[in-house]
């Protein structure tokens, strides 16, 4: 298959190492943002290859595992209401909230349905016009675009029984967020390949400048991944602090204008709480005034709000933060498991605690 | 998707006949009437055929059998009931025959069982059965019983079946899971997940070019020269349906009390399966197959067991995937790109539901 099998090769993944490995006079920490990148690096076994030469702090950058946990608690409030069908990608329906899962709530008679587009909701909700088909509109700045064509779609068709429960993150806040922190371990960023696919790499200039950390702009494949290592390891040798793009057979430097339009178009910037981290300045997307008439939120706001409660041996926030590998929570494996998850991060298939569970390694080659 | 604006029995309330219409299920054909009858005689005994079927009684009578039989059951919900490659009829068939044909018996007979939403079309209702009669003939068993139930609409998606197997076992029987040696080698008789993905691309049109196709299929023939050829030295084979090649590895694993240990790089995948699987974060170890098998050979007769798959229409990528050795921290390890081996976990939950 083309961009994947070539990407792939062991051969060329093991003179990659190698070379990290001669080029790295000291250890190094990097983060890789994205959790698809994280899930990457655990499977083909790179994180414990580069032991000692090269950490990696795995970031944020699972849009499912930062929802604040009220999101998820009120998309399930809806979807008891019993005239609304929650509608999200399968992930964010296995996340646990205060009490269940939208899974769990489903089972006990909530209208929630898993769905691959959002475009896929607008269809539910011209298919059935006397129900209110809510679409849980999570995820980076990869998946806002087609949540806005969504919106834009239903105007268009005129569809009053289509909303959007909104809980979309924008990435390079948290990055500044974490760069900025006290307690910043991380030298050098692996930037997220599918998000800077839409919104380009240019931003970065600013964000390099003003932490003087080198950012790459890296892909998902074992190849690309070590690609990005050796970038950024090379730069911290030579005392550099640039923005560099390994994954240029995706990213352009502009990114994609259409889909950024789309963006501009539907949704503002707002400050956004964000699971573990808080309040996010300028971290979130919300709804224009003019599109307001599909905000969930507000053709909902009757629905009372219960109290949240995070699961007390839980340790995601440390974990989204960087501050603890997934293995340092003390609930990992035993008592939060991929079965029985207590947090977000061992449930989506971005997380890092899901990736640590399932490619735990047995021994080295 | 049935429409959820009407409450599922709402006819259940309407006295008012309603006309057939010629051309939908309607209650009344489940309901022991003439049209009852009328539908089993013309459209599912004159399809289905056979001289069993045809005298109608409560039961079949079989004829003796010497030696001893094997039965099995299955239940087929998939939907969509067409997909690329297949459809709920022929899988029907395929799925129960098959289980019969990797537990070391020669199908014989069958029975069928139909639920039928109100409102399905007869043409689809015909299409179905024709592909039942077309799968029954393709690997030589009889249909000798069956039923037919009407549920009101939305109480079922269109059309669920259930197919019930007997089968005459073969000796010698090859040992099963249980026998499972230190030594022995993994094989897989075709690319994996295909099925799953076919379905699932079918159901929430995803649209990839060109279409995943599933790999459902009979196996009486690939079994009978499989059993010929290697005898004994065929230790166990499983068809890899739901939970895939992982689900059948853990149960191996778990009888012989041994760890099945695989090469990532040596899983035969599709282009289409494994660029459909990346976008939607799905591994194909984990995604049902109707076809393809995995099966475990003595040592140092796998290439004799792949030269014979080789020489079989559908099975030149049949391969070597892995052997069995002494158990270890893990049931199913996994050896990766960089020559890590992990720990492969069983599927979770249903990432794919109604896919058979």
């Amino acid at each position: 298959m083309k961009y994947l099998d070539e990407y792939r090769d062991s051969t060329a993944a093991r003179t990659l190492l190698d070379e990290i490995r001669r080029v790295a006079t000291r250890p190094w920490t990097l983060m890789e943002v994205c959790g698809g990148q994280t899930h990457g690096l655990l499977r083909h076994g790179i994180v414990s290859e580069l032991e000692g030469t090269v950490e990696l702090i795995h970031g944020p950058g699972c849009p499912v595992c930062v929802t604040p946990l009220e999101a998820i608690d009120l998309a399930q409030q809806l979807s008891r209401r019993g005239d609304v069908t929650l509608t999200s990608f399968g992930d964010m329906l296995r996340v646990p909230g205060s009490r269940q899962s939208l899974l769990e709530v489903q089972a006990a008679g909530g209208r929630v349905r898993s769905v691959y587009s959002p475009l896929d909701a607008v269809e539910l909700a011209r298919r059935n016009p006397l129900e209110q088909i809510v679409f849980f509109a999570g995820g980076f700045e990869t998946t806002a675009p087609a949540t806005a064509l969504a919106v834009q779609q239903a105007a268009r068709d005129g569809l009053e029984n289509f909303s959007l429960l909104v809980a979309h993150v924008r990435v390079q806040p948290a990055m500044e967020a974490l760069a900025a922190a006290s307690d910043n371990r991380v030298q050098g960023f692996l930037a997220a390949g599918h998000v800077c696919t839409v919104m380009g790499c240019e931003s970065y200039g600013a964000f390099v400048d003003r932490f003087r950390l080198p950012v790459v702009v890296t892909g998902f494949e074992p190849l690309d991944l070590l690609e990005g290592i050796l970038a950024c390891v090379r730069q911290l040798e030579a005392g550099q602090a640039r923005v560099e793009n390994q994954y240029a057979r995706s990213v352009r430097a502009a990114g994609n204008r259409t889909a950024q339009d789309l963006l501009r178009e539907v949704y503002e910037i707002c400050d956004c709480r964000w699971r573990g981290f808080g309040v996010i300045p300028s971290g979130g997307l919300r709804l224009r005034d003019r599109w307001q008439a599909f905000d969930a939120r507000r053709r909902f706001r009757d629905v009372p709000a219960l109290p949240v409660v995070e699961a007390d041996q839980c340790r995601s926030a440390d974990v989204l933060a960087g501050r603890i590998k997934p293995p340092e929570c003390p609930a990992f494996g035993a008592g939060c498991s991929p079965e029985s998850p207590l947090g977000a991060p061992m449930v989506s298939s971005e997380g890092a605690c899901a990736a640590y569970h399932r490619y735990r390694i047995l021994q080295n080659g | 998707m049935a429409d959820d604006s009407i409450q599922p029995g709402w006819q259940r309330y309407c006295p008012v006949p309603i006309p057939n219409d010629g051309d939908r299920i309607l209650l009344a054909h489940g309901e022991g009437g003439r049209l009852m009858r009328k539908l089993i005689r013309d459209r599912i005994v004159a399809v289905l055929g056979g001289d069993r079927l045809h005298a109608m009684n409560d039961a079949a009578t079989l004829p003796r059998v010497d030696g001893e039989l094997a039965m099995t059951t299955d239940s087929f919900v998939v939907s969509p009931l067409f997909f690329p490659g297949g459809d709920i009829g022929s899988l029907a068939v395929y799925g129960t025959v098959n289980d019969l044909a990797v537990s070391g018996a020669q199908p014989l007979y069958l029975t069928l069982s139909l639920i039928l939403e109100e409102g399905l079309p007869l043409a689809v209702l015909d299409r179905v059965l024709q592909s039942v009669a077309q799968a029954a003939r393709e690997t030589k068993v009889d249909i000798v019983a069956g039923d037919t139930k009407v549920v009101p609409r939305g109480a079922a998606d269109g059309l669920f079946v259930t197919t019930t197997g007997v089968g005459q076992l073969v000796p010698p029987v090859p040992p099963g899971p249980d026998a499972l040696c230190e030594g022995d080698e993994i094989l897989v008789t075709g690319p994996i997940g295909c099925h799953g993905i076919a379905v699932l691309c079918a159901r929430e049109e995803l649209h990839f070019e060109p279409p995943p196709q599933s790999d459902s299929a009979p196996l009486t023939q690939v079994v009978a020269e499989l059993r010929t050829h290697l005898g004994t030295g065929l230790r166990a084979l499983r068809d890899a349906t739901r939970g895939g090649v992982s689900a059948v590895l853990h149960e191996w694993a778990e009888a012989s009390r041994l760890t099945m240990a695989i090469h990532e790089e040596t899983l035969p995948i599709t282009s289409a399966v494994r660029g459909a699987c990346e976008l939607l974060g799905l591994d194909p170890v984990h995604v049902a197959n109707e076809g393809t098998m995995v099966l475990a050979v003595a040592p140092g007769i796998a290439d004799h067991a792949l030269s014979v798959l080789h020489s079989l229409p559908g099975h030149r990528q049949a391969c070597r995937i892995g052997s069995v050795r002494a158990r270890r921290i893990a049931p199913v390890t996994i050896r990766r790109l960089l020559g890590s081996e992990q720990a492969l976990d069983e599927p979770l939950g249903a990432p794919l539901p109604r896919i058979c």
